[in-house]
């Protein structure tokens, strides 16, 4: 197909143009508009100037005036549902929603005006008259908006009677959602909508019964849910929570027979202390390390050394796709081009790489380390799964080392280990239940996959005082890493991380780390061509899934071409993940990418294939990357598991 | 104590009269969103508030039938629930004494019978199944879903030809609807709750009327495609327009002398002028279509052969005959022969003559007004039903009638009588009784009454038109009563290449739907071509203000004075003036930013 946008109607005066009114008042005027407009506006007495085109809720922050806010998610909710951003607006006589409307020059606001006052504490107590505020139990206690708010507004007895639906949920399912707990903010449906392309949430049903649901009323099991849990992360309230798993590795730990082995996950480190009260000075992985040793753990490790391996076997994969395109008959520049298959005869035609191009390798190759987007991809692009790299998850290729080379080395039986995984996201939640994850001793390659958040409950429970806690070094061999390993938490590290390696192999130079810097930054998709020993390669980065999904139709429509491409399903990469601390209505994706860049500056070692104990299991126990035993404990048949729609 | 007493309105009394009245408004907009199990149990809550309790089933049997309601809604039903409803509301509808009991359970009744999937939808998946959605209202019902906020709030910025821009990526005749719409967007205008809902028709008229200058569309690079559209009437010049702005080479084959089909042989002038009717044409036609005028299709073999596509929109140009006596003579015309001779500017001479029309349609007001116009000495319409029951718009009859035309009725005719010359000297008709409804509408009997004869010169018959499809059904078309059979996207079964839509294949309806058929119909075109082009107009819309309940009625056009408009065929409607244009610009309440719509989204930018 082809697609042509008719973007514009073209206004042409039919007379002669200088007759035309409208063409001849201001001929300054384009110019002018490119000053930006300011409009004067009165919050609460105090006059400030915006840009035009400024909410009411920017011009009341631009006057020092805050006005609380429950729905409101900048840029991607601004629907004005919650009632609470009211404010009065001189001349209306209804009250006026202050995050969706735009300030205009000489409106006068107040924002803290009896009758704002007692409407904003009205909607609040209609929504706490269908909210089951039992907050001693809620695992948002402390970091809940609408508790925050009815504590602010002095909400101590509801004139209304409460009323909840009880509806049920599977408590087995990663992802968990309590309808008592919603204020329908709806943020959820948006961030999925929009933001992940994927659409699980909708409204059902109408007027009081309307409520977020699963769209369709399907069960969430049966749903395309990638489990990337940004809904979790920008939800509000307790209504959106990732399963508990905790008490599974308190178990584990009590059991002397066991042998409970940890590895935290790069992007981890960057956010564990933000609900503990650390800084990042403080909240340092040596620190974790002490803490998850004074909670029992008998290893702990680091996610970032088979970050590594990764690097080892997904940059060679990439290297041999490669080789195997420029040996294939076809030019191997027109390789890179997409051959997508069932696209239409349009796009067959106008692609020289689809005809007899069976054999060779397709590209782009994509990474395969983000859980989530290997769900998206499975659900979405079928297609597509078998370009993404058959290399194991970092976390997946560390439990089956720990189940293998580490138990073998240290005589442990790998029945006893019990291997936690702490992540910052939900969707290893479900890989490591995923049925041929187990390829180190029959049992699963890792037991129990933690968030962020539910380490810091961990320390939290056992009344640890984190920050007073020595910092201790973690465990040998599996707590050696470099730079390359710990950047894999931040969009672009994972491809930064393949390019170092990469180079060096492909040139035999030692190039400096930061020569491949150009794909960093929070842009949801970036796109760099470097030359690798003569041969130009083209990548690109996304994250978030629109902005996959939207690479992924300019690739199929013909109007880019990579040779390898990192998704990640959380925008900013794990760092942004949807396992991390919540801190409502903020980004701290780049923030916590920027500490792990930091990290990787101060590392001696910057380069995956420096990690000598890297380099050691290869020498003893894998020979080299691709091997057939690389082969049966770091790669996987992404075919070999279904998501609920697949064929 | 008094004997009797003076009745009074008490204060309640009058506070309880505008709430009906308030709940009257709300309910005649139309809402296309609710919930049809949540509006029932709503109308029989309200029903059971008007019972006075003393009967059995209305006090208890309403009750109970709305806990069952919020059964379903609560997600406690089970399938035995929903017989339960429907027995429990036939024992009200058979049981009550009177009308507040058994219409409630009538009304129970038939809701639970009709919306039976959606009471199903609720048990089985605890969620409302029924897929209507009302973004916007008055775009949702828009057949061709103008972006209706966006261009108001271009007309009341001043910036008319932005107006027209933006119409015409959903619509290419912004001028011709401007006058002649049927507005159905207005019925769902939620303004109507606050006071009358917007005049959207008459703004548009104002933005076509007001533009500060002409502009030319872009259009694609050719795409060397050709196709071929049958009937140059409002849905076959919007599919030319939409896929001339594609790229492909069009041409239009039109059986009559001029294009505009019943735009300009059913509508009279003094509706649409013809000036601007042809205006409006030209404007499409010089995106470079090419017309071949007076050139019915016998054949559909050399169009298949020689063009990619083919669109079919002959419209519904036929006569539907009154099968009585004496129909043939001389003086008796059908509406559409007589509308299509003034449209050819061939109009009639009836002075000194007296005209019957019978018909209670818009074409037997037009018919009636021309007659008028022809120099009639005396138009009398004959309709079988009652005056409220005619199918013709309100302002059209009081239009007519205005114009002096007489309306007889409750008369059926019966036979027409001629004189021994074959010429009509009258229709002879039976008076009748109204009776109960018949598939919605009251139907007629005769009544206990002598016939009559309505002494006339001319018959003119207007009860409505017939598609005139039987050329194509001989080659294979598939037609059902004289509609080409088309699927939802206008293609036709067993045809590769050709579609359909308009008139001729959802039979004799509104401009705006033709539009709406043209549009798809490009649309899928394109698409069947093995392109995509997607329309859309690159306009920044005024900031959106909020500006609270404030209380302003509606301006309505005006018309010419009965007696000097009824001495031509110009123009009757007069426009808003710019001040009333403005104010009734600013009633919009933009449904597109503020409720739902806040959420999901106000317009589509493209398509």
């Amino acid at each position: 197909m082809v697609e042509i946008m008719l973007e514009e109607f073209i206004p042409e005066p039919l007379g002669d143009g200088a007759s035309d009114p409208a063409a001849s008042a201001n001929p300054a005027a384009p110019a002018a508009s490119v000053e930006p407009q300011l409009v004067t506006v009165t919050v609460d007495n105090k006059t400030v100037q915006v840009p035009a085109g400024s909410t009411i809720l920017d011009a009341c922050a631009a006057a020092g005036v805050r006005v609380p806010t429950l729905c409101f998610l900048k840029d991607i909710n601004e629907i004005g549902a919650c009632r609470v951003c009211l404010v009065e607006v001189e001349g209306i006589e209804q009250l006026v929603a202050s995050c969706n409307n735009v300030a205009l020059d000489g409106m006068v606001v107040r924002a803290n005006s009896p009758r704002v006052r007692e409407a904003r504490k009205a909607n609040l107590e209609f929504l706490l008259s269908r909210h089951n505020s039992t907050c001693t139990s809620c695992v948002r206690s402390g970091n809940c908006q609408l508790q925050a708010l009815s504590n602010q507004f002095g909400i101590s007895d509801l004139p209304y009677t409460v009323e909840l639906a009880h509806t049920p949920w599977n408590q087995d399912f990663p992802l968990i959602r309590d309808a008592d707990k919603c204020v329908h903010c709806l943020r959820c449906i948006q961030i999925c909508d929009h933001v992940q392309n994927t659409g699980v949430w909708d409204l059902a049903n109408r007027s009081s019964h309307t409520c977020v649901g699963v769209a369709g009323g399907a069960p969430i099991e049966a749903t395309d849910c990638t489990l990337c849990g940004q809904c979790v992360t920008h939800c509000p309230t307790g209504a959106l929570t990732a399963r508990d798993d905790t008490s599974k590795v308190f178990d584990a730990i009590a059991d002397p027979d066991t042998t409970v082995v940890v590895q935290v996950a790069p992007a981890v480190r960057a956010a564990w202390g933000e609900s503990l009260g650390l800084s990042h000075e403080e909240a340092t992985i040596q620190r974790m390390a002490a803490a998850l040793k004074a909670l029992g753990a008998d290893y702990v490790f680091d996610t970032s050394w088979s970050a590594d391996l990764t690097i080892m076997e997904e940059g060679s994969e990439l290297l041999a796709k490669l080789a195997a395109a420029a040996a294939a008959p076809d030019d191997p520049a027109a390789s890179a081009d997409p051959a997508v298959p069932g696209t239409g005869d349009a796009a067959d035609s106008s692609n020289p790489a689809a005809p007899g191009a069976q054999d060779a390798p397709r590209f782009p190759m994509f990474t395969s380390c983000c859980p989530g987007w290997v769900r998206y991809a499975k659900a979405h692009h079928p297609e597509l799964v078998d370009q993404l790299s058959s290399a194991k998850s970092p976390g997946q290729m560390f439990g089956a080392i720990t189940k293998s080379w580490f138990a073998e080395t240290q005589g442990i039986d790998p029945h006893s280990i019990f291997c936690v995984e702490v992540m910052p996201c939900l969707a290893k939640k479900a890989e490591v239940a995923y049925a041929p994850m187990n390829d180190a001793c029959g049992d699963p390659d890792v037991d129990v996959s933690l968030t962020t958040r539910e380490m810091d409950r961990m320390f939290r429970a056992a009344c640890l005082d984190v920050a007073s806690l020595p910092e201790i070094p973690l465990d040998d061999p599996l707590g050696t890493f470099t730079g390359a390993g710990v950047i894999f938490g931040a969009t672009g590290g994972v491809m930064e991380a393949a390019l170092r390696t990469a180079h060096a192999i492909v040139t035999g130079e030692d190039a400096p780390a930061d020569s491949f810097s150009a794909v960093r930054g929070q842009d949801g998709w970036k796109e760099a061509t470097f030359d690798l020993g003569g041969v130009p390669l083209s990548v690109a980065v996304v994250s978030g899934l629109s902005n996959a999904e939207k690479l992924i139709q300019s690739i199929q429509r013909g109007e880019s071409s990579y040779h390898f491409v990192e998704v990640m399903a959380c925008p900013g990469g794990c760092a942004g993940g949807g396992g991390q601390p919540i801190h409502d209505g903020c980004e701290l994706a780049a923030e916590r990418g920027d500490v792990l860049w930091t990290l990787d500056r101060q590392m001696p070692l910057r380069k995956s294939h420096e990690n000598p104990v890297i380099q050691q299991i290869y020498a003893e126990y894998l020979g080299e990357p691709l091997s057939h035993r690389a082969h049966e404990l770091l790669h996987t048949d992404h075919h070999a598991w279904k998501m609920p729609h697949e064929a | 104590m008094a004997r009797l007493h003076v009745m009074e309105r008490s204060a309640a009394q009058a506070v309880m009269d505008g709430l009906h009245k308030a709940l009257e408004g709300r309910l005649s907009v139309s809402s296309l969103a609710p919930c049809p199990v949540e509006f029932t149990a709503a109308y029989i809550a309200m029903c059971a508030t008007q019972s006075c309790g003393k009967c059995t089933p209305c006090r208890v049997g309403l009750n109970a039938l709305h806990g069952l309601f919020d059964d379903v809604l609560e997600n406690r039903a089970t399938p035995e629930t929903l017989d339960l409803i429907e027995r429990t509301a036939r024992n009200i509808y058979l049981s009550a004494d009177c009308a507040i009991g058994y219409e409630a359970g009538s009304m129970a009744l038939t809701a639970v019978q009709g919306f039976r999937d959606d009471f199903e939808s609720h048990i089985h998946n605890h969620a409302c199944g029924f897929k209507q959605s009302e973004l916007v209202p008055c775009v949702s019902g828009c057949p061709a879903g103008v972006d209706i906020p966006g261009y108001i709030s271009l007309v009341e910025a001043g910036r008319n030809t932005d107006a027209v821009r933006l119409i015409r990526k959903d619509n290419p005749l912004p001028l011709v609807c401007g006058y002649v719409c049927e507005h159905p967007c207005e019925m769902y205008c939620r303004r109507g709750m606050v006071d009358d809902p917007m005049n959207i028709r008459g703004l548009k008229r104002f933005a076509v009327d007001h533009m500060e200058k002409d502009y030319r569309p872009n259009m694609a690079p050719s795409t060397g495609k050709r196709v071929a559209v049958v009937g140059g009437g409002p849905a076959g010049l919007s599919a030319a327009y939409y896929l001339a702005l594609m790229g492909h080479d069009v041409t239009i084959f039109e059986a009559r002398k001029h294009l505009g089909g019943m735009l300009r042989y059913g509508i009279p002038n003094y509706r649409l002028p013809r000036r601007l009717l042809d205006q409006e044409i030209q404007w499409i036609l010089d995106c470079g279509i090419h017309v071949e005028l007076e050139c019915p299709i016998e054949d559909l073999r050399p169009l298949r052969d020689g063009f990619d596509a083919v669109y079919l929109a002959i419209g519904a140009h036929g006569d539907n005959r009154l099968g009585l006596p004496g129909e043939d003579s001389a003086g008796v015309i059908s509406a559409v022969e007589m509308l299509r001779a003034v449209g050819d500017g061939d109009a009639p001479d009836f002075t000194g003559k007296r005209v019957a029309v019978i018909g209670g349609g818009n074409v037997a007001m037009d018919v009636a007004r021309s007659a008028v116009r022809c120099g009639a000495e005396k138009v009398t319409i004959l309709y079988r039903r009652r005056v409220a029951d005619m199918t013709a718009q309100d302002e059209e009859i009081a239009g007519a009638q205005a114009e002096g035309c007489e309306l007889l009725e409750l008369h059926a005719p019966v036979r027409i009588q001629a004189d021994e010359r074959g010429h009509v000297t009258g229709v002879v008709v039976q008076p009748q009784i109204i009776g109960g409804l018949k598939r919605g509408r009251p139907a007629p009997r005769a009544a206990d009454a002598p016939e009559k004869l309505v002494e006339c010169d001319v018959v003119a018959v207007a009860i409505g038109q017939a598609i005139e499809s039987d050329v194509f059904e001989k080659q294979g078309i598939p037609c059902k009563w004289g509609r080409i059979q088309a699927s939802e996207d206008g293609s036709i079964a067993g045809f590769d290449g050709v579609f359909s839509g308009g008139d001729c294949q959802s039979g004799p309806a509104t401009v705006i739907r033709a539009v709406n058929a043209g549009k798809v119909a490009a649309g899928n075109i394109d698409n069947y071509l093995g392109f995509n082009h997607v329309i859309g107009v690159d306009i920044d819309l005024p900031p959106v203000q909020f500006k609270g309940k404030t209380s302003c009625a509606r301006c309505e056009m005006t018309e010419r004075e009965a007696a000097d408009r009824i001495c031509d065929f110009d123009l009757v409607e007069r426009g808003l003036t710019a001040e009333e244009a403005h104010q009734e610009a600013s009633r919009c309440l933009r449904c597109d930013h503020f409720g739902f719509g806040a959420f999901r989204g106000g317009r589509i930018d493209q398509w």
